[in-house]
């Protein structure tokens, strides 16, 4: 096992894109005040520690230069270390501040432990950042070493090198550091050397089981992390490109692959990106989300062309690439004549209209259990739906079309001979009802606080045929909807 | 000019002869309604007026395909599923809601140009301009799909196909009667029908101009 531990790693991800050689620390707001929160070597040499106020950090070290700790920014450098240290072994597992790596069976392929620590030492040399390396039997045993120093601990012998070590080098919670501290047990061989009985009895099960996990009575495992995004491909280029026809010729052989892959898994694309690296490091993003998943090339370049158009070569591009970021399972399936053209126009029009006035906004309608009106339909949107046809019928005739409910002036509970409505003036001919309908009581739709409605549907001489109600709760006439 | 024009109602007449189609007098002129009404596939159309929105999901009925309506999103008369089952199925509707006219005319020039819909219906806030109705008739014809679009009184444009004008219209004995009023043609003459949705053929009918002359005596009841 090795255990890598990154003790600057914050600062010198900063660093390394703007070197500076002087103090330099980031800070994060906590509790309404600035703290430091990482620092490089010379300022830890000037005497400042992680956690101190900014200000106090500025009195003992009058040129400190700052920045903003970004921890997600961290994080996706830590992600970017695990996926290097892969070249070493598969198992590599992301711990705090460092990684893990299982190396049993892969180190020989270095020429043994020691080259390969070497080796990995220098390569982190190489990119700037400090570390230290621990290489034991355990992944308990790396950890302590790592964090004290760093070195190898003999096979089958790790109590050798840990016993020297401080308590703290055991993962310990640091409640119960503090009362063997307290308790005058300082070293681990101080605490190898206790009765097991009683220190579980007064300190619970975790010291015994840190302690068992170091010196390989317990196994732990590395977690390894999931396997990198499948679903993308890039290419570089020799010299830039800015043409259209160039960075679709690009996409087209990204799109081949990807779709080959797709097909191998039986997966579909739903939401594809494509990045294009410009020549002066900025990158522009063309996206396309489709309304079914889809893995068919020719189609994808197709529903591309309108967000290739408006990217911005600028002084070139030199590095494409296309990520299926979001996929979903699309079976094989047997191809036959019957719709299936006339559902794939539907869903690539579906996706055109989408990329332009965003997939939501293309909606149809789904029948949904409820009888006030507003609510006898529910509007989704088209690409994550499929039409039904059944559930629509309704007992009584409805209005074609409906709007929120428009007052007007009338009192009482009687129907007016005249009203007036929208700024034209109508006269009753033949009123149809009332159908009364009552609010759900189960549920608050703020449209029908006003109580109950009595339903009419009214012929004016005007020719327009309205749907009307009265509210007798909350006296007042509105117009709702209108009949074919 | 003119007799190219009526060569082209001749030949639709006779068309609209050989498809069987009929008006209640019996006497397929050029001025049935047949002959311009399932509106021809391939062009833009314009309705106006307080029954344009009928007129519209008229012409979406019977069609092989489904149909789009482009709304702006502010728009807030919206088809009601319920009411609109006896004319045709709720699923055979998609919507789209955009921000502004700009995005509607784009969406509508895209799915006009598509193939996949019908008839695309689009509601209109502003007038049209030539250029913009011509562009659309192009898409239409691409996509040899219908286009309707629903303007505000007076706001089209002389590109369009047809345009009609369409509203209610009251009767003591009817009260499922539309009035549609060509009021502009490209390709025959402007004339206005008094029409209803007949359930049992599901379909537009023309009804007859005596049933409603004023003053007409009642059928007993």
């Amino acid at each position: 096992m090795v255990s890598l531990w990154f003790p600057r790693l914050p600062s010198e991800r900063v660093l390394r894109a703007r070197p500076i050689e002087a103090p330099f620390a980031l800070t994060h707001r906590q509790s309404n005040t600035e703290r430091v929160y990482c620092l490089n070597e010379q300022a830890e040499k000037q005497g400042l520690k992680k956690g101190v106020g900014l200000g106090e950090a500025r009195v003992l070290c009058p040129g400190l230069q700052t920045s903003g700790a970004e921890p997600l920014a961290d994080a996706r450098f830590m992600q970017v270390l695990a996926r290097w240290a892969g070249q070493y072994c598969p198992w590599v597992g992301i711990e705090e501040d460092g990684l893990a790596l299982d190396i049993s069976g892969s180190a020989h392929l270095r020429g043994g432990e020691s080259p390969l620590l070497a080796d990995m030492e220098d390569r982190l040399r190489r990119a700037g950042l400090s570390h230290r390396a621990g290489l034991a039997d355990t992944r308990g045993a790396a950890w302590a070493l790592a964090r004290n120093g760093g070195g190898i601990a003999p096979p089958g012998d790790a109590l050798s090198r840990l016993a020297p070590l401080p308590i703290t080098a055991l993962r310990l919670p640091p409640a119960a550091c503090n009362s063997l501290q307290r308790l005058g047990i300082r070293t681990v061989r101080d605490l190898a050397n206790l009765p097991r009985s009683t220190l579980t009895r007064r300190f619970g099960a975790e010291v015994l089981l840190r302690l068992d996990q170091a010196l390989g009575a317990i196994p732990e495992p590395v977690s390894p992390l999931p396997p990198p995004t499948p679903f993308a491909f890039r290419m570089t280029l020799p010299e830039p490109i800015g043409l259209l026809a160039d960075v679709s010729a690009g996409l087209e052989r990204l799109l081949a692959q990807l779709c080959n892959r797709l097909e191998a898994r039986e997966m579909g694309a739903r939401k594809l990106v494509f990045t294009a690296r410009r020549v002066d490091q900025a990158s522009v993003q063309a996206e396309v989300r489709l309304a079914r998943p889809m893995r068919d090339t020719a189609r994808i370049a197709r529903l591309f062309e309108r967000g290739l158009e408006a990217l911005e070569a600028g002084y070139g591009i030199d590095q494409i690439r296309l990520e299926a970021v979001e996929v979903e399972k699309l079976p094989l399936r047997q191809i036959s004549t019957y719709s299936a053209a006339r559902i794939d126009g539907l869903a690539d029009i579906i996706t055109r209209l989408g990329n332009r006035i965003g997939l939501e906004n293309i909606t149809r309608y789904l029948p949904a259990d409820s009888h006030l009106p507003e609510k006898s339909f529910s509007i989704v949107p088209a690409a994550y739906s499929e039409a039904t046809s059944t559930g629509w019928a309704s007992s009584t005739p409805r209005p074609f079309l409906i709007f929120p409910a428009e007052p007007i002036a009338a009192g009482g509970p009687v129907l007016p001979k005249r009203f007036r409505w929208r700024r034209l003036w109508f006269r009753v001919a033949e009123a149809i009802g009332p159908e009364r309908i009552a609010p759900e009581w189960w549920f608050d739709h703020p449209d029908w606080r006003s109580g109950v409605r009595d339903y009419w549907r009214v012929l004016t001489h005007e020719g327009r045929r309205l749907w009307l109600f009265f509210t007798p709760q909350n006296p007042g006439w509105f117009v709702q909807g209108e009949f074919s | 000019m003119a007799s190219l024009r009526s060569a082209a109602r001749v030949t639709r007449a006779a068309q609209a002869l050989e498809l069987g189609f009929r008006c209640r007098h019996n006497w397929p002129m050029p001025e049935c309604l047949h002959t311009f009404f399932p509106l021809s596939p391939g062009r833009a159309h314009e309705a106006q007026g307080s029954g344009a929105a009928f007129f519209a999901l008229a012409a979406c009925a019977n069609q092989p395909k489904p149909s789009l309506w482009i709304n702006e999103s502010w728009q807030a008369e919206r088809l009601h599923p319920a009411g609109i089952t006896p004319i045709l199925s709720p699923d055979h509707l998609l919507f789209a809601n955009t921000q502004n006219q700009a995005d509607s005319l784009a969406a509508a020039e895209e799915a006009l140009r598509s193939a996949a819909f019908s008839v695309v219906v689009t509601q209109l806030s502003q007038p049209l301009t030539l250029f913009t109705g011509r562009r659309l008739q192009l898409a239409a014809k691409a996509g040899e799909t219908t286009g309707i679009f629903l303007i505000p009184e007076g706001a089209g444009s002389h590109a369009a196909e047809t345009r009609w004008h369409c509203a209610p219209h009251f009767s003591p004995d009817d009260s499922t009667l539309h009035r549609w009023k060509l009021i502009k043609n490209k390709s025959g003459t402007l004339t206005e029908w008094v029409t209803r949705w007949d359930e049992q053929t599901r379909g537009i009918i023309v009804v007859s101009e005596a049933a409603e002359r004023a003053g007409a005596a009642r059928p007993p009841d």
